[in-house]
């Protein structure tokens, strides 16, 4: 272990600490390289529907202001377990009920942009 | 002074007549989706000619082609259409003409240009010289109230298009023999949440394939009088239908030797389907659930890629012998597949590995990689001379 990891575990740790208190529904974020892979299968496979700046296409915007008023429960449902009788598909084979829930945080707030590889 | 004078205008005739007269028969387009770039491409010497930028939202962008193959037009998810000069390799118009597009296509006789578009829901039809609003085609439906999405926009003959509403599950074709004056078929009660359609390769019948209901609506363009009627209606029944992670394409590439191939949706199949009586003949086991089903142009293959999380890897059908004869990995999440014009190649596009691969139809062999950034689609010129394209 390299002389930086304690350090950076202790922010870590102070960070998901503050998540967990700010918000008692979500959990911890997830680790950087993880958190890179669900923005991108958000922006890139989500987006063959949703459009790769979530501006809608077959299905709906995923913008801050066309979700504001949607509870954070039901949206972490539908991600997971997908909306019958819509082609929106169940996505928990993909991740688990935490990811998404940081998902829906993140689409709130404005969806982070793919970091370029 | 005289000689140097002489010198500097031979050079300046030089450098005018440089670039060469060229055909554009042997040219295509990659679409960079992420970066709003296209790359210019020439499938003899297999080679990128030049990048052109500027084209917004690509983000399931398509194109078509002038009939004389010299222009693109590249339809943006954000509702650019841009015309780009294959041969400056520079935008020659460009305009932003809904909010939310889908894709587009180019009449019959090469005149207009139409976009449809989901937001708001319609069709477009522009002048394909100066890129002139002509009609706006509201997909109004529900007494009027609402306006679908609009999928499956394919020409037809006599400067027809047809398309489908995914929302209000009806078929229309534009009349635009005058086309200030659209003249509209509506085929109500088609099917349920149309996502794409297709025209055959003659130009006899449009297939919208249908997410809503099992089965397929067909229309027949030469006795619409008949209707719209469903095919293949029990093609899924008692099954377990699985959860669809992209949405297939139809096109006419899919038909091949009198039969139609067709995505089973929520499937690992391809369906066989006889063009002649609309009756499914045959199932064909494949690796993930299909998104483009693409027969080479001589018919004898059809190559299959597939929807995440399937999407690494490519599969090749033998039609005399109707089942999987090759498997290739060209790459992460593979988008699109475009044959050469008489198919002796094939480019395909692995978004994130962020290249092209050529490969050879007969040997399989790997002939080529060209970088790309998050390549999607990639259309070739000989699109210009087929219906439906």
């Amino acid at each position: 272990m390299g002389s930086g990891k304690p350090v950076r575990w202790v922010v870590a740790c102070f960070f998901a600490g503050a998540m967990v208190a700010h918000d008692d529904a979500g959990a911890a974020d997830p680790a950087p390289e993880r958190a890179a892979e669900l923005v991108r299968m958000v922006r890139q496979d989500c987006g063959s529907c949703h459009g790769l700046t979530l501006k809608g296409g077959l299905g709906p915007p995923l913008l801050p202001e066309t979700l504001s008023e949607k509870p954070d429960e039901s949206l972490r449902q539908t991600i997971l377990h997908g909306r019958p009788g819509t082609p929106m598909p169940p996505w928990n084979a993909f991740m688990n009920e935490a990811e998404a829930g940081w998902i829906v945080r993140q689409l709130k707030q404005g969806f982070p942009e793919e970091t370029r590889r | 002074m005289k000689r140097l004078l002489a010198l500097l205008a031979a050079l300046l005739l030089a450098a005018c007549a440089s670039p060469g007269l060229r055909g554009t028969g042997d040219l295509g387009l990659v679409i960079e989706r992420a970066s709003g770039s296209v790359l210019v491409v020439d499938t003899t010497a297999r080679a990128i000619l030049g990048r052109v930028e500027g084209l917004g939202d690509l983000s399931h962008a398509s194109a078509v082609f002038s009939r004389d193959g010299r222009f693109a037009y590249v339809f943006g998810r954000d509702g650019g259409l841009t015309q780009v000069d294959l041969l400056e390799r520079k935008i020659a118009g460009r305009i932003i003409q809904a909010g939310n597009s889908i894709g587009g296509a180019i009449s019959q006789d090469g005149r207009l240009v139409a976009a449809q578009n989901y937001q708001p829901g319609g069709v477009k039809v522009f002048d394909a010289g100066t890129l002139e609003l002509l009609a706006d085609i509201p997909a109004a439906w529900d007494d009027g109230k609402k306006l679908s999405k609009v999928v499956g926009l394919a020409d037809v003959p006599g400067n027809k298009f047809a398309f489908a509403l995914f929302d209000a599950g009806e078929i229309w074709v534009a009349d635009l023999a005058e086309p200030r004056q659209p003249k509209l078929a509506k085929f109500r009660g088609a099917g349920s949440q149309p996502y794409d359609g297709m025209v055959t390769p003659d130009g006899r019948y449009f297939i919208a394939g249908l997410f809503g209901e099992d089965g397929l609506a067909l229309l027949d363009l030469w006795r619409p009088e008949q209707g719209a009627r469903k095919i293949l209606a029990n093609y899924g029944k008692g099954q377990e239908k699985l959860p669809v992670f992209k949405m297939p394409h139809l096109r006419g590439w899919t038909v091949a030797g009198g039969r139609a191939y067709l995505p089973a949706i929520g499937k690992h199949e391809v369906l066989v389907v006889d063009t002649a009586t609309w009756q499914e003949v045959g199932r064909i086991p494949v690796k993930g659930q299909p998104v483009f089903i693409m027969a080479r142009p001589d018919g004898r293959q059809i190559w299959v890629n597939f929807a995440f999380p399937d999407y690494g890897q490519v599969q090749v059908i033998d039609t005399l012998e109707q089942k999987v004869v090759q498997t290739l990995a060209p790459g992460k999440a593979v988008l699109h597949m475009e044959f050469t014009p008489r198919g002796e190649a094939v480019w395909i596009s692995a978004r994130d590995d962020n290249r092209v691969v050529v490969y050879d139809t007969a040997s399989f062999a790997r002939l080529a990689e060209l970088p790309a950034q998050s390549p999607s689609g990639i259309f070739f010129t000989s699109r210009a001379a087929r219906i439906g394209f």
